[in-house]
C-alpha cells in the first residue's frame, strides 16, 4: 500500500542520515552512479584538455615576422596572483565540503560562496587580462600561437564559468533548503569538477605561461 | 532487502570500507596546510622563471606541476583515499591523454633538439591573408 | 557489494497524477507524446535503430547514386559538386548516422537486460542521447534545404574545409551536426559505462557478463576518450572558419597535419566503436545457433579489451602518405600489424564455437557467419596496408575502399543485421519469416561481394578515391559496371527486409500472434523475460551463478559434456513468461520533457554558429538557445528522477500511475549538476543523489 512506500522512503533517509557523506550506495562498485559518471567525464576531459594544451605547446612559437605572439605580451606576476586564487579555490572548496559532511549548512554555504567568488575573480582576472593582450596587438587572427592561446584559455574559462555557476545554484538550493546534508555527495560531486578545472589549470599555468620558449 | 544489508554491520564487510571506519577526510587544518604547500610551490615556479638557470628550469617547473596535479588530485579530489574505480577512470583517460598527445609532439619533433623544431618565427607571410 | 532490484510493492488504492515544477510531469506509457518523453532505455532503443534504419535508407541512396555516376566514364548523373556533396554525405551518414546508432541501439536495449537492471544508470541522459543523435542528423541534412550539404569528405581535411576553399555554410553544418551528435554519445558513453559497473545483479562479476556487454563495455570506453579529439578538432576548425583563427591556415603558420592528427586520434578508435558491437552480437549469436558456450569467453574478453587499448597506437596509418618520416612510419606499420592479432583470435574463437556445435543456419546465424567470412577478408586487406611501402601505392585509391566497405559493411552491418534477426522476437514480440530473412541474407552476400570485390582490382589498377568521373580508356569500366550492378542487388535485398518487417508485423496483428519469451533457447538474460520485455524488464532481481546464467538454468553437463536438460527445464521456461501479478506494481524512473527540450536548444543553438559566420547578430540565435539550455538543465536538476511513489508500473497495461499518498513528502530534490539515480533502488527518490 501507499503505507509499504512510505515506510520505504522513511528508511532511506534515516540511512543515509546517519551515514551522511559516508553511505555505501547499493551499486557494485560501492560508489554512487554519480560519482563514478562524474569520474568518467573527468577522464574525458583530460582529452579534451590534452588536445588543447598539445595544440598550444605546439604552436606557441608559430607566429609570423612582426606578428605578437603570447610570450611577448605575458604579465607573469599578474597571472600568478590569480593563478593562485584558483588554487585557493580549491581550498575554499573542500572545506565547504568538509563543513557540509559535518552538517554545518551556513558554513558550507559561506565557503561554497567564497569558491565561486574566487573563480570569478580569476575569470575577471582573466578577462583583463585579454583585454590588455588585444590592445596590444594580440587577437584570435594574430597568428597560431595567439589563436592557440586564446581557444585554450577560452575553453578553461568557460569550464569555470559554468563551474561558478553550479557553485551559485548549489549556495541557494542549501538556502532554500532543499539540498540537506543527507545529500552531502552531490557538494563531493559539484567540488571533484572544480578541482578538475583547477588542476586544469595547474598544467596550462606551467605548459603555457611559465615554460620558457 | 537492500535497506537492512546496509545496517552498521553492512559498512565493515563492504569493500572499501575499512578506510571510512578506521580513518576519515583530511581534517580542516591538514586543508590548510595542504593548500600552503601548494602555495609555496607555485611561488617557488614563478621565482625559476625569474632567475636565469636555462635548460634546467623547463624540467623543474614541471616536476612543480605534476606535484600540484598528485596534490590536488589526491588530496583535494580524494583520490588517494577512494575506491579503486575512481582512480582507475580518471588515470586512464589521463595515462590516455598523455600517450596520445607526446606521440603527436614527437611527430612535430616538439621533444627533440631545438634546432629540429620545425617553428617559423621567422617566415615572411608573403602570401595574401584571406 | 550488489545492485538488488526492488521487488514489487502493492498497488495503492487511489493513485492520481502529480504536476510537479515547470512541466507536468507526463504519465501516459502509449501513444505519441509517451514517446516523446520516455525514458524508458527499451524505447530510447527503438527509437535509436528505426532513425538509424531511415538514415540507412538515405545513405543507401547516396551510395545508389555514386555508383551510378560511376558505372561508366565520363557519367552525367552528378557533377564534380554534386558528387562531392554526395560521397561525403554517404561516409558521414553511414558513419555517424547509421552504424554508431545502431550499435548504439543494441547498446541501449540489451545491456540493462543483460546485467539484471532495470534501466540504464540515468534514464533521462539516455533520452538525450537519442533527441541529440536525431536533432544532429537533421541539423546535417537541413543543409539540402540551405545552401549545399557538407562536401569535404567525412574526414573534412584542412584546409580544403577553410573558409578559402570551402566558402559557403556546407562545412558549418558539417561541424555543427557531428558537434551535436558527439554530445549524444560522450553523454551515452558515461551513462552506459556507470550502469556496467555499477548496476549488475547480485552475482555477477565482471567476468560474468555476457560478451555482448562486454565489447559494449569497451566501445563506450573508446567513445569516452575519442569523442572530445574529434569535438576539439571541430571546434578548431569552427573557429578558423568564424574567427579567423589559424590553427589550420598554413599561410599564417598553421599546420593541416595537426587537422590529420587530431582526426585521426578519434578516427582510429572510431573504427573499433563501429565494429566492437557487431563483434558482440555475434558473440551473442553463434553460440546459441551452435548450442554450445562461446569458445574461449575470457579470451574474447581480453581481446576485446587488447583491441580497445591497441586502437590508440595506430592512427597514424591514416597517415602514411603525409610525409611524417621513417621513423612514425615504420613504428606505426608494425603497431598495426599487431592489432590484427587480438581480433584473429577473435575469428578463430568464433570458428572455435561453431565447431562440433549443433549448427542451426537461422537468419541471424547466417549473418553472423556472414561477419565472420567478410570481416576477414577486409581484415587481411587491411593488413596488407599496414605494410606501409604498399600502403603508398594503395591509400587514396579504390583499394582502401573495398577495406573499409569489408570491415564495415561486411563486418559492422552484417553483424548488426544478426543482431536484428535475433532480438527482434524480444523487441517486438514477432518473429521476422524466416525464408525472407534468407533471401535478403543470399542478396546481400552476392549483391556485397559484387559491389566491393572489384574495388581491390580497380584500386590497385589506379582508380583514385573520390574522382567524380573517370575517361575513356582507363580499362576501369567493367568492374564499375560490375559494381553497380551488385549495389542495386544490395538495395534489393534491404527491400526483402522491409517487406518482411511489414509482412510479420500485419501477420502477427491479424492473427493475434506471440512469441514465447525465448523462442531461439538462448543464453542470455534476456530471453528470460517475456517478449515483448514489459516495461520494468524483471520482476525481481536474478541471482548470477555463472557466465550465461540463463542457460544453466535450463541445461546442465553430464560427465562426459554433454548437454543435458534439467529437470527445472520446463519450470525456468514459464518463468520467463511470467508478468506482475495483479495488485502488484513496481517504481521505474518517471518519463520527462526535459531531454526533447535540451536537444531541441542545443539544435537552435548551433543554427546561430552557422549563420553567425555571415552576420555577427545571428549569435544572439546561439545565445538564444544556451539560455534555453541552462534554464532547461536547471529544471531538470531540480525535477526528480523518480516522483515519490509516482511512475509505478503495474500488470495490468504497463499503466503509469501517479499518486501523492497523504503525509509523503514531496519529492527529496536533487540539486543542480546532473546527478544520477539508481532507478530500480530508489523509493522515495532520496538516496543516492537525485536528479539524473
Amino acid at each position: 500500500m501507499a503505507a509499504v512506500a512510505v515506510e520505504h522512503g522513511s528508511e532511506e533517509v534515516e540511512h543515509q542520515a546517519e551515514a551522511s557523506g559516508h553511505a555505501h550506495p547499493p551499486t557494485n562498485t560501492g560508489i554512487s552512479n554519480d560519482k563514478v559518471a562524474m569520474w568518467a567525464f573527468l577522464g574525458s576531459e583530460c582529452l579534451l584538455f590534452g588536445a588543447l594544451i598539445s595544440t598550444f605547446f605546439l604552436y606557441r612559437s608559430r607566429a609570423p615576422l612582426g606578428t605578437v605572439k603570447p610570450h611577448d605580451v605575458y604579465d607573469i606576476p599578474f597571472t600568478s596572483v590569480s593563478s593562485f586564487i584558483l588554487l585557493m579555490s580549491s581550498l575554499t572548496m573542500v572545506l565547504a565540503l568538509s563543513a557540509f559532511n559535518r552538517a554545518d549548512s551556513r558554513r558550507a554555504m559561506v565557503w561554497l560562496s567564497a569558491t565561486a567568488l574566487l573563480g570569478a575573480t580569476f575569470l575577471g582576472g582573466q578577462i583583463y587580462e585579454f583585454t590588455v593582450f588585444i590592445r596590444e596587438g594580440m587577437t584570435m587572427k594574430t597568428n597560431p600561437a595567439s589563436s592557440a592561446f586564446y581557444v585554450l584559455t577560452g575553453f578553461h574559462g568557460t569550464h569555470v564559468g559554468i563551474g561558478v555557476l553550479m557553485l551559485l545554484a548549489l549556495v541557494i538550493l542549501i538556502r532554500k533548503g532543499r539540498l540537506t546534508p543527507e545529500r552531502a555527495e552531490t557538494i563531493e560531486i559539484a567540488g571533484l569538477y572544480w578541482h578538475f578545472v583547477d588542476v586544469v589549470w595547474v598544467v596550462v599555468f606551467t605548459v603555457v605561461y611559465l615554460l620558457p620558449l | 532487502m537492500t535497506t537492512t544489508e546496509h545496517g552498521p554491520a553492512g559498512h565493515a564487510d563492504a569493500p572499501d570500507a575499512a578506510h571510512d571506519a578506521a580513518h576519515d577526510h583530511p581534517t580542516e587544518k591538514k586543508y590548510w596546510i595542504i593548500a600552503l604547500i601548494l602555495g609555496v610551490i607555485t611561488a617557488f615556479e614563478v621565482a625559476l622563471t625569474y632567475l636565469d638557470l636555462g635548460d634546467a628550469v623547463a624540467p623543474m617547473l614541471l616536476m612543480g606541476m605534476v606535484a600540484k596535479f598528485f596534490i590536488v588530485a589526491s588530496y583535494f579530489m580524494h583520490l588517494k583515499f577512494d575506491a579503486r574505480v575512481t582512480r582507475r577512470l580518471f588515470i586512464s583517460g589521463l595515462s590516455l591523454a598523455l600517450f596520445c598527445y607526446l606521440g603527436v609532439f614527437m611527430m612535430f619533433r616538439q621533444l627533440g633538439p631545438r634546432s629540429d623544431r620545425q617553428d617559423i618565427n621567422l617566415i615572411e607571410t608573403g602570401v595574401p591573408q584571406r | 557489494m550488489t545492485s538488488v532490484l526492488e521487488p514489487p510493492v502493492l498497488l495503492p488504492e487511489d493513485p492520481r497524477p502529480i504536476a510537479s515544477g515547470a512541466l507536468r510531469r507526463p504519465a501516459r506509457t502509449d501513444g505519441f507524446w509517451s514517446w516523446i518523453t520516455s525514458i524508458d532505455h527499451k524505447r530510447v532503443g527503438i527509437m535509436y535503430g528505426v532513425t538509424a534504419m531511415t538514415f540507412f535508407v538515405i545513405g543507401g541512396f547516396e551510395a545508389l547514386l555514386i555508383r551510378l555516376q560511376l558505372a561508366s566514364p565520363n557519367g552525367r548523373i552528378l557533377d564534380a559538386n554534386a558528387y562531392n556533396e554526395v560521397f561525403t554525405m554517404h561516409g558521414t551518414t553511414m558513419v555517424f548516422l547509421v552504424v554508431m546508432p545502431l550499435g548504439a541501439a543494441f547498446m541501449n536495449y540489451l545491456i540493462p537486460l543483460q546485467v539484471g537492471a532495470r534501466d540504464v544508470a540515468f534514464p533521462r541522459l539516455n533520452a538525450l542521447s537519442y533527441w541529440l543523435f536525431l536533432f544532429g542528423g537533421l541539423f546535417l541534412y537541413s543543409s539540402v534545404f540551405l545552401g549545399g550539404m557538407p562536401n569535404g569528405g567525412w574526414f573534412g581535411y584542412a584546409p580544403n574545409t577553410s573558409i578559402v576553399y570551402s566558402p559557403g555554410h556546407n562545412i558549418d553544418f558539417w561541424i555543427g551536426g557531428l558537434l551535436i551528435t558527439g554530445i549524444a554519445s560522450t553523454v551515452g558513453a558515461v551513462n552506459l559505462i556507470t550502469t556496467c559497473l555499477n548496476m549488475r545483479a547480485p552475482g555477477m562479476g565482471l567476468f560474468r557478463m555476457p560478451v555482448f556487454t562486454w565489447m559494449a563495455l569497451v566501445t563506450q570506453f573508446l567513445l569516452l576518450f575519442a569523442l572530445p579529439v574529434i569535438t576539439i578538432a571541430l571546434f578548431l576548425l569552427m573557429f578558423d572558419r568564424n574567427f579567423g583563427a589559424n590553427f589550420f591556415n598554413p599561410a599564417n603558420g598553421g599546420d593541416p597535419v595537426l587537422w590529420q592528427h587530431l582526426f585521426w586520434l578519434f578516427g582510429h578508435p572510431e573504427v573499433y566503436i563501429m565494429i566492437m558491437p557487431a563483434f558482440g552480437i555475434v558473440s551473442e549469436v553463434i553460440p546459441t545457433f551452435s548450442r554450445k558456450p562461446l569458445f574461449g569467453y575470457k579470451v574474447m574478453v581480453f581481446s576485446g579489451i587488447a583491441i580497445g587499448f591497441m586502437g590508440w597506437g595506430v592512427w597514424v596509418h591514416h597517415m602514411f602518405a603525409v610525409g611524417l618520416g621513417p621513423v612514425s612510419i615504420t613504428a606505426f606499420s608494425i603497431s598495426t600489424m599487431f592489432i590484427a592479432v587480438p581480433t584473429g583470435v577473435k575469428i578463430f574463437n568464433w570458428i572455435g564455437t561453431m565447431w562440433k556445435g549443433s549448427l542451426r543456419f537461422t537468419s541471424a546465424m547466417l549473418f553472423a557467419v556472414g561477419l565472420v567470412s567478410m570481416f576477414t577478408i577486409g581484415g587481411l586487406s587491411g593488413v596488407t596496408h599496414s605494410v606501409s611501402p604498399h600502403d603508398r601505392q594503395q591509400t587514396d585509391t579504390y583499394y582502401i575502399v573495398a577495406h573499409f566497405h569489408y570491415v564495415l559493411f561486411g563486418g559492422a552491418v552484417f553483424g548488426i543485421f544478426a543482431g536484428i534477426y535475433f532480438w527482434y522476437p524480444k523487441v517486438f514480440g514477432q518473429l521476422l519469416d524466416e525464408r525472407l530473412g534468407k533471401v535478403h541474407f543470399w542478396l546481400w552476400i552476392v549483391g556485397f561481394n559484387l559491389t566491393f570485390a572489384p574495388h581491390h582490382i580497380l584500386g590497385l589498377q589506379g582508380m583514385p578515391r573520390r574522382i567524380y568521373t573517370y575517361p575513356e580508356g582507363t580499362g576501369w569500366d567493367f568492374w564499375n559496371m560490375v559494381s553497380t550492378v551488385g549495389s542495386f542487388i544490395i538495395a534489393l535485398g534491404l527491400l526483402v527486409f522491409f517487406a518482411n518487417v511489414r509482412r510479420t508485423d500485419k501477420r502477427h496483428k491479424r492473427d493475434h500472434l506471440t512469441v514465447e519469451a525465448d523462442p531461439w533457447d538462448a543464453r542470455g538474460l534476456e530471453w528470460s523475460t517475456p517478449s515483448p520485455v514489459p516495461a520494468y524488464n524483471f520482476i525481481e532481481s536474478p541471482e548470477i551463478h555463472a557466465v550465461d546464467d540463463w542457460w544453466h538454468r535450463k541445461y546442465t553437463e553430464d560427465e562426459d559434456g554433454r548437454m543435458q536438460r534439467l529437470d527445472d527445464y520446463d519450470k525456468a521456461k514459464a518463468s520467463a513468461e511470467e508478468h506482475l501479478k495483479p495488485g502488484q506494481a513496481v517504481h521505474l524512473p518517471s518519463p520527462s520533457f526535459y531531454p526533447i527540450i535540451a536537444a531541441a536548444a542545443i539544435f537552435v543553438a548551433m543554427f546561430g554558429v552557422v549563420y553567425g559566420r555571415s552576420a555577427g547578430a545571428n549569435y544572439a540565435i546561439t545565445g538564444l538557445g544556451v539560455l534555453v539550455l541552462v534554464c532547461t538543465l536547471i529544471a531538470w536538476a531540480l525535477e526528480p528522477s523518480t516522483e515519490p511513489d509516482d511512475a509505478l508500473v503495474d500488470a495490468d497495461a504497463d499503466r503509469l500511475l501517479g499518486l501523492a499518498p497523504a503525509g509523503s513528502a514531496q519529492a527529496e530534490l536533487g540539486s543542480g549538476d546532473g546527478g544520477g539515480d539508481q532507478p530500480a533502488l530508489t523509493s522515495g527518490g532520496s538516496s543516492g543523489g537525485g536528479a539524473g
